[in-house]
């Protein structure tokens, strides 16, 4: 099972960063959208994987065990601030393209002059 | 009043010009002051106990590790310099409120006033250097805001940017200065390092943090030769000249040489570099000024004379010569002020600073010459004013000082800028106010309301009295004062008008005389002056600014070149570097846990995500295929968390899905649908690479992970052993959010609403832009359904509706205990109310929206920030909360915990956010014509003959 998150971990990073390399702004959106997918389930991985031991306490049954809750916190936050994340970056790649009519990402080469 | 009270409350205070100007300037002034007089008020309270000698000091460890405390300390030094920033300032607001014109925007001026006001206050009273440090830049900022505060004049935005590049700079040389002085010390309290003399200077590292502290000083109390910033500041309205170059800002740079005077001063170098460089600027100051022809300028000058001149007398070194520096710090601060008043009083009255357009002003304005005579008088050195006094004094002084052997050298300079002093105090009253009027102008200059008189007129009548009873006035603070810049020891002293004849006398003499008889000949000297070629600070300033930023521009032209893509890569292969080299360095330890079995059904997810990534890439030139791909690869990723014990993780991932898809999906909309394929092969091998390399290091580093035990205990069995019993909750989870780490969630949900109105903001911005126009005639590029909102859809999402929201509730209420909780009730209700928008459209959504989504965004924000509040009513610290077991019959036994109602925050957060960030998005797709008065375009139930036909929403297939 370790196996196939962590490939599946790696699979999702490779991707993302290949698409995050494009030129165009939504496949570097979507990069990143993988990129996040990976990052939590690495984050989410970092508790150890259990099976059947979800972190709902029982209080009437003794000795049961169950799996990191605190990878889980902090992921179920992540995962909603990457909704917000993505929400900002879709809007300003959709800004940028309505006003240039460009989804280029690279800036175009008289840019630097008024820097 | 706390001393941090004090120096928070101009801090505080400054929110309420800001907010009051809506209600009249009078309101905005009003609160300024009344913000100014309470900390003045605060520090008073405590003067009688500083009088008597005592230290008032206010700790508070803020980061102990770094030697870095909010420690305050208010002693003699203290009082009379925040008396000084918090009286004048008071006068100085009152002057303003007369002085600025209606378009100025007042509520700001006031605020930068307060903030400018708040750093002040915080120098004279922080008791760590490390915290003096910090509102030493804060002055830096908050006087740019001021001196560049007439943005549309270019001198006053050079202004602002020569006075930050060069206090800023010289902050940047004593940030070093101070830190060297506070590890000879061993402390960075000021208490600790007053103590330690002879250890400083006996440091091999004295000399180093000697230069670099005066540096900063230096700059920023514009001494020779970083003492051309401060006439250019003069673009600044008269207010704020005032306010920072009479008793503020310049006096910063003496008073950090004052505080440390008593563990830097006494040494050769001491003396030769503080009191050289005093002596220096004090004769330049001085001569400059008397050629100056706008009033400003002149008092400019004669203000970095003058702060010369008590910079020269605190590097003499000797307790009574730092006694007259704080003695002059006092005099010139009132007579100083009322000066810059005055002048802005004829610039007001006249419409110019110009002398040599000037005259005759006395009958016509009798008032401002009082004011003007008097406070000239006082600078020149005249008695019974206080300048004089002081000036004597510092004559005397200066009659007694030997440098490199010379006897004379010292006097002979001081009183040949004391000649040049009286020289140019006598020319700005009697060329302003006396001899003939002249013509051009407008016809009647007067006197202006008591406004502007009346603040001038309060320091006039200090700069008598003093003058007049200095040992009733002057003496006992400056006992005080004088006490704690020495450290006690002070020599008797005394000061009256009358000393007998001494060199002093006759110094001052022969300085009143020359500058008579330099005034009566300015005509042909000033010719003579402008005849002969000077070096020009601000043209080598400029020449060496402009090396400098072609300098910076050629090197960020080559790191930053544009190509956002080059940035990412070089990110990742320097990542990749890194980790390489950790990896090949370091060792990862045997496996230790082991591997739990594959059945068949992950492995079959396995291979679907899999697939969906490898497709993603193949296809992503097809951008709604691989929106389509995303969709599947989230659905794994939320049946695997599913799988692997994290029920809440798989819910909101499942519901944060449909979110994302269907934004991504409402901006693919306004985007190419297809991405060209323009990077090269070569180029695309290297990101292959790149990619490929950053995937087998983060797979190996979550496999390396996952096999083996954690190296430290975690600090999760915590969580889970008191969930219940602390919190009352048992899906441990959601106790982690919103209890345990509620502040997290808390800061999280601030985010997320934050985001939503970034985007907002962004939405705005684009449909104000000429974008508006190429959106309202925008023709789809692809064939449209006729039917856009069906029949079928709006019964059944109107159907769903209420369902959705009880599942909502239901999520939400049992989340505390099972998988559940805000989060993910607030993403539910969220996309049930996005349903109708799909369904119906968005103005017919929006038309049946009651509450605006900021607001359900704010109230959900305030409701956590209230709930956390609450605790404070138990004496708990925030968000600590609370839970009690319930039993109604016949109801079940229940709990109830404030979290729930935390939690509710959450939920609203989340749903307004996510609302918000759709419905803006929305708004771009908005065209006349599209409002439907009917939620579904086709209904077999309407009568179909009439109109209707006319408002469908027109839909042209291309």
């Amino acid at each position: 099972m370790e196996m196939l998150v962590a490939s599946a971990v790696g699979i999702l990073t490779a991707a993302g960063v290949y698409l995050v390399l494009r030129l165009r702004t939504f496949p570097v959106i979507l990069g990143l959208s993988l990129l996040s997918y990976a990052v939590n389930v690495f984050i989410f991985a970092s508790g150890r994987l259990m099976l059947n031991a979800p972190p709902i306490l029982d209080p009437y049954s003794e000795g049961m065990s169950y799996t990191d809750p605190l990878p889980q916190a902090l992921v179920l936050t992540a995962i909603v601030i990457s909704f917000g994340m993505t929400a900002v970056t879709v809007m300003i790649a959709l800004g940028g393209f309505l006003s240039d009519r460009d989804d280029r990402i690279d800036m175009p080469e008289e840019a630097g002059e008024d820097a | 009043m706390s001393l941090f009270l004090i120096v928070a409350l101009p801090f505080l205070g400054a929110i309420f010009p800001a907010l009051l100007i809506r209600a009249g300037r009078q309101a905005a002034a009003m609160s300024t002051a009344a913000v100014s007089l309470l900390a003045l008020i605060g520090l008073l309270i405590h003067a009688p106990a500083v009088m008597r000698g005592e230290v008032i000091v206010a700790r508070l460890d803020w980061l102990p590790g770094l030697g870095l405390n909010a420690n305050f300390r208010l002693d003699g030094l203290g009082l009379l310099f925040a008396g000084l920033i918090l009286g004048i300032g008071i006068l100085i607001i009152i002057y303003a409120r007369h002085y600025l014109s209606r378009r100025d925007p007042m509520g700001l001026f006031y605020a930068y006033l307060l903030l400018f006001q708040g750093a002040m206050v915080g120098i004279v009273l922080s008791d760590n250097i490390l915290l003096l440090l910090i509102f030493w830049e804060l002055t830096s900022l908050s006087s740019f805001l001021l001196i560049g505060f007439w943005r549309h004049l270019p001198e006053g935005r050079q202004g602002a940017r020569m006075s930050l590049a060069v206090t800023a700079g010289g902050g940047l040389a004593m940030i070093a200065g101070l830190l060297i002085l506070g590890d000879i010390a061993g402390s960075y309290d000021l208490t600790d390092i007053l103590q330690s003399r002879e250890a400083i200077q006996s440091s091999s590292l004295y000399l180093p943090a000697l230069v670099l502290i005066l540096l900063g000083a230096f700059t920023k109390s514009a001494q020779f030769p970083f003492h051309f910033w401060l006439p250019h500041a003069m673009a600044a309205p008269t207010p704020v000249s005032a306010y920072l170059h009479s008793a503020t800002m310049v006096k910063a740079g003496l008073f950090l040489m004052a505080r440390l005077w008593p563990v830097l001063a006494g040494t050769d170098a001491w003396f030769y570099l503080v009191a050289t460089t005093g002596l220096v600027t004090m004769l330049i100051g001085a001569v400059i000024a008397l050629f100056k022809d706008d009033l400003k300028a002149l008092l400019a000058f004669s203000t970095v004379s003058q702060l010369g001149l008590i910079t020269m007398l605190l590097g003499f070194g000797t307790k009574i010569a730092a006694l007259i520096a704080i003695f002059h710090i006092i005099n010139h601060a009132t007579f100083k002020a009322a000066l810059f008043m005055s002048a802005g009083i004829v610039d007001h009255a006249t419409h110019t600073r110009d002398i040599k357009r000037l005259g005759g002003l006395a009958r016509l304005m009798p008032i401002t010459f009082t004011i003007a005579t008097i406070g000239a008088l006082s600078m020149a050195g005249l008695p019974p004013l206080n300048g004089f006094i002081s000036k004597e004094m510092m004559l005397e002084e200066a009659a007694h000082t030997t440098w490199f052997g010379m006897d004379s050298f010292v006097p002979v300079l001081a009183t040949l800028a004391a000649v040049f002093s009286s020289a140019y105090s006598f020319r700005f009253f009697a060329h302003t106010f006396l001899g003939p009027r002249r013509s051009d102008g407008p016809a009647q200059p007067h006197d202006p309301g008591p406004g502007l008189w009346l603040p001038p007129t309060v320091l006039i009548v200090l700069v008598v009295l003093i003058g007049l009873f200095p040992m009733v006035f002057a003496a006992p603070i400056l006992e005080t004062t004088a006490g704690a810049v020495v450290g006690g020891g002070l020599p008797e002293f005394k000061l009256k008008l009358w000393a007998g004849i001494s060199p002093a006398l006759i110094m001052s003499i022969i300085a009143l005389g020359g500058g008579l008889f330099l005034l009566a000949g300015h005509r042909g000297l000033d010719r003579t002056w402008n005849a002969v070629p000077r070096p020009e600070a601000k043209r080598m300033y400029d020449v060496a600014i402009s090396a400098l930023t072609a300098v910076s521009r050629v090197v960020t032209d080559r790191l930053h070149d544009g190509a956002m893509t080059r940035y990412a890569a070089i990110l990742v292969a320097f990542t990749l570097g890194l980790t390489g080299y950790a990896y090949l360095t370091g060792g990862i330890g045997p496996q230790t846990r082991p591997m739990i079995p594959i059945t068949p059904i992950p492995l079959a997810a396995w291979i679907g995500i899999i697939t969906a990534t490898g497709c993603i890439v193949a296809y992503h030139r097809n951008r709604l295929l691989s929106l389509v791909l995303i969709g599947v690869v989230g659905l794994v990723v939320s049946l695997a968390f599913n799988y692997l014990s994290a029920p809440d993780l798989a819910l909101t991932q499942i519901s944060v899905e449909v979110v994302t898809i269907i934004l991504m999906l409402l901006a693919l909309n306004f985007l190419p649908k297809q991405t060209p394929r323009e990077s090269s092969p070569a180029r695309r091998m290297r990101d292959g690479a790149l990619s490929v390399a950053a995937g087998l290091g983060v797979g190996g580093l979550a496999y390396a992970l996952m096999t083996r035990d954690f190296a430290f205990p975690t600090i999760s069995k915590y969580h889970l052993d008191n969930s219940y019993g602390l919190a009352g909750g048992k899906n441990v989870v959601n106790v982690i959010l919103v209890d345990f780490r509620g502040y997290d969630t808390f800061g999280e949900i601030t985010v997320l609403g934050i985001a939503a109105i970034i985007i907002y903001a962004i939405t705005r911005a684009v449909l104000a832009s000429p974008v508006r126009a190429y959106l309202l005639n925008r023709k789809p590029d692809a064939p449209q359904s006729g039917d856009a909102h069906p029949l079928i859809m709006v019964v059944v999402t109107r159907m769903m509706m209420p369902v959705a929201l009880m599942v909502a509730v239901y999520i939400f209420f049992r989340g505390h205990n099972l998988p559940g909780g805000g989060f993910i009730a607030g993403l539910i209700a969220a996309i049930a109310v996005i349903m109708q928008y799909m369904a119906s459209g968005f103005s017919w959504a929006v038309e049946r929206q009651r509450y605006p989504y900021h607001a359900i965004i704010g109230s959900g924000v305030l409701a956590a920030a209230l709930t956390g509040m609450g605790a404070w009513f138990n004496g708990k610290p925030f968000l600590t909360s609370d839970f009690g077991k319930f039993h109604y019959p016949p109801l079940k036994e229940f709990e109830l915990a404030t979290a729930t109602l935390f939690d509710l925050g959450v939920f609203l957060a989340v749903v307004g956010a996510t609302l918000l960030a759709l419905d803006s998005l929305a708004r771009f797709a908005w065209q006349p014509g599209m409002e439907s008065e009917h939620p579904m375009d086709i209904n077999p139930a309407r009568d179909e003959d009439g109109d209707d036909e006319a408002e469908q929403p027109i839909r042209e297939a291309v």
